[in-house]
């Protein structure tokens, strides 16, 4: 019966070498792995980057992509101050419910207001980019794999379609992308934002910004859980050796 | 008038409450002086561990229902506003969704070593049937429970999982349609999974209690896997197994910290991060990872009812067990041939799973019918032939002493030497 480990490992084995079996086909290349700095459990946003990568979605992203789950009093959590989220978000006007005859109208946004979402509705956002909807971008790191990697690449990865491969009509090569066309043109261009901080502003640049910015939009609460984290880890490993000792002590006279 | 309760204890008001519902005496009787086997090894800490994880989702889930809103056109926006503006709101929430993969890492591994030590062997049945009970209502909770944040792998989960039904013959279609209440997974649908997901924990809790009721009628298993002979062979469960089983919880918080701090969406799947919609198919649709090998069972047979009932049969087998295994050896250790089938066992599950996260194409399909075939081969043929044909080592005389009684050069059960039986133990 020595055989039985064998074929447990072969069963294993067998399935551990599946993918290579498997012809890799038209998948779309993963994106280049990034050293980010809100990576491993110490990691933290990058305040200027985020400001800046905000600049890119207000100037850029937020013409086409909506951000319905965040609130303009979000931003002071990327270090703007409370007259500049004011100023940020009484630059948009928004529905302001109904006037006194019943007659709908619109207000300057208060810090206590969603984003503005640049289409009325899904319909209104297709219609104006050829049929396609650009999706809400409130959790789009938390919502493709390897997110930030993958938001990153796809920023970057424009190109010419190699020869033989015929784009439809409205659609862009890619090649991080899945299928590798997409109906959002190449939305960054080298100097698409002016930086306050005179940051050059390379694709590049503007994209790494833009990523640090959208994995903050998914998941704003990640510096406080990770030095939480951190905290309850130390206490959890100080507190499993108090018990073993206690343990052991308890323990002492059986056998 | 029924006679009041002698009391023991001392302080007056315990004393006064216990001489009219002796519920102190109870806990003295089933978790303070009761006699447990004293060789556990740190397998034994799972079934603590299971509790604590159940208390841990009731806890959270509690508070979280109090955010939650079960309609089709809020209930992901009421998760994400848990998840940024609800005070501690992700940390209840990736407690509570991280912590139903620890429930079921526990649970798998406190049913790996009822399996390994023979725990379900007489008279020990119904204690495992009634485990076996808390694992498909655990299934249940945790399907429902994933439906709740409606992302797509909610949305796409629930068709494809009650679809399952419409194999029936005749009446499928009528049951799914009444499962939904409608024509589709609609809102109906969510609110009717929010009310089970909240009530069936409960009743897990129920279940629960009658498992260990029955646990404590016949005591536990041990690795020996022999029957406890005297006084000698166990220890009060206080304060030896207290001690023991808050060293297991502090690990099991320790794994479980570093999921939630700092991979939170580690075992979660992108896709449900995007609200639900009817009109888009995910490329892939994966349940949850507990679930990946029944569903790589269900996808192995290319035919749809066959592959629904072979799915339930994987797990109906596990009733049968006591009764599929015929050796009257228990644990493990004495049974040289079924020590190194439940590896093949355990590996046919592990490639299970690894197989229903892939799509069932190519080796995907081969490896998943080959693992398949093993599970049932297993339960179903091997287990009731080995018992019989499975010389099983020589079984130590008793726990207290585990001392190996060696059948002398010369074959048969000869006397002992002098030494070997000399005088029982004064004391543990």
């Amino acid at each position: 019966m020595r055989f039985a480990p064998a074929v447990a490992l072969g069963l294993l084995a067998s399935a551990a070498l599946a993918p290579c079996a498997l012809a890799q086909g038209h998948e779309a290349v993963s994106g280049p792995k990034e050293p980010w700095s809100f990576n491993g459990p110490f990691g933290t946003f990058d305040r200027a980057s985020m400001q800046r990568g905000f600049q890119v979605y207000k100037e850029v992203c937020s013409n086409c992509h909506s951000m319905k789950e965040m609130y303009y009093r979000n931003l002071s959590a990327i270090g703007l101050s409370e007259e500049q989220v004011k100023a940020i978000a009484a630059s948009v006007t928004v529905p302001g419910g109904t006037d006194d005859s019943g007659q709908p109208v619109e207000r300057p946004a208060l810090p206590s207001d969603h984003f503005r979402s640049p289409f009325a509705n899904d319909k209104a956002a297709r219609a104006a980019n050829g049929g396609a909807l650009p999706p809400d971008q409130s959790l789009i790191v938390k919502a493709r794999e390897n997110g930030p990697d993958y938001v990153h690449a796809l920023l970057n990865g424009y190109r010419d379609p190699p020869p033989g491969v015929k784009v439809s009509e409205g659609q862009y090569y890619n090649i991080y992308f899945p299928g590798n066309q997409l109906a959002m043109a190449p939305p960054l261009q080298d100097g698409a934002v002016t930086y306050a901080d005179g940051t050059k502003a390379t694709v590049d640049q503007m994209s790494r910004d833009v990523v640090q910015f959208l994995t903050w939009t998914s998941n704003p609460e990640m510096e406080t859980r990770k030095r939480m984290g951190v905290k309850i880890v130390i206490f959890l490993a100080m507190m499993t050796g108090l018990t073993y000792a206690v343990k052991k002590k308890v323990w002492k006279d059986v056998h | 008038m029924a006679g009041l309760h002698k009391s023991e204890f001392e302080n007056p008001v315990v004393n006064w409450i216990d001489t009219r519902m002796p519920i102190f005496t109870m806990m003295q009787k089933e978790y303070g002086s009761f006699p447990t086997p004293k060789n556990f090894n740190y397998f034994w800490n799972f079934g603590a561990l299971a509790m604590i994880s159940l208390a841990i989702m009731i806890a959270t889930g509690v508070f979280l229902a109090m955010n939650y809103t079960a309609h089709t056109t809020l209930a992901f926006d009421s998760v994400e506003r848990i998840m940024r503006d609800v005070n501690y709101g992700w940390l209840l929430r990736y407690v509570h969704a991280n912590g139903a993969s620890m429930f079921f890492i526990v649970v798998y591994i406190h049913i790996f070593r009822a399996m390994y030590y023979g725990s379900y062997k007489a008279p020990r049945e119904l204690l495992f049937m009634l485990g076996v009970v808390i694992f498909l209502m655990m299934m249940a909770t945790a399907f429902m429970g994933y439906v709740l944040p409606w992302g797509q792998m909610s949305y796409w989960g629930a068709t494809v999982i009650t679809n399952l039904f419409s194999a029936i013959p005749v009446v499928g279609e009528s049951i799914v349609t009444w499962l939904w209440g409608g024509f589709s997974v609609d809102n109906p649908t969510l609110n009717r999974f929010y009310s089970l997901h909240y009530l069936m924990p409960f009743m897990i809790t129920g279940v629960v209690f009658l498992h260990i009721v029955a646990l404590h009628i016949t005591g536990s298993n041990n690795p020996l896997g022999i029957d406890v002979k005297s006084p000698q062979d166990t220890l009060p469960f206080h304060p030896y197994y207290t001690a023991k089983d808050s060293i297991g919880i502090c690990v099991y918080l320790l794994v479980f910290a570093c999921i939630v701090f700092f991979a939170p969406n580690w075992l979660n799947h992108p896709d449900n991060s995007i609200p639900a919609n009817p009109l888009v198919t995910p490329a892939h649709i994966v349940p949850e990872w507990y679930f990946l090998p029944f569903y790589a069972i269900l996808r192995s047979v290319p035919n749809k009812l066959g592959g629904v009932i072979l799915m339930f049969s994987s797990i109906a087998v596990l009733f049968f067990l006591p009764w599929l295994d015929t050796s009257p050896v228990r644990s493990s250790r004495f049974r040289p041939i079924y020590k190194q089938l439940i590896l093949v066992m355990v590996a046919s599950f592990l490639v299970l799973g690894y197989v229903g996260g892939k799509p069932p194409e190519g080796i995907y399909v081969v490896l998943g019918r080959v693992a398949t075939a093993y599970w049932f081969l297993h339960f179903l043929v091997l287990l009731p032939i080995l018992g019989k044909l499975e010389k099983p080592l020589p079984l130590p005389e008793s726990i207290s002493r585990p001392v190996v009684r060696r059948p002398p050069p010369g074959g048969g059960g000869g006397p002992l030497p002098q030494g070997a039986t000399a005088k029982p133990m004064e004391k543990s």
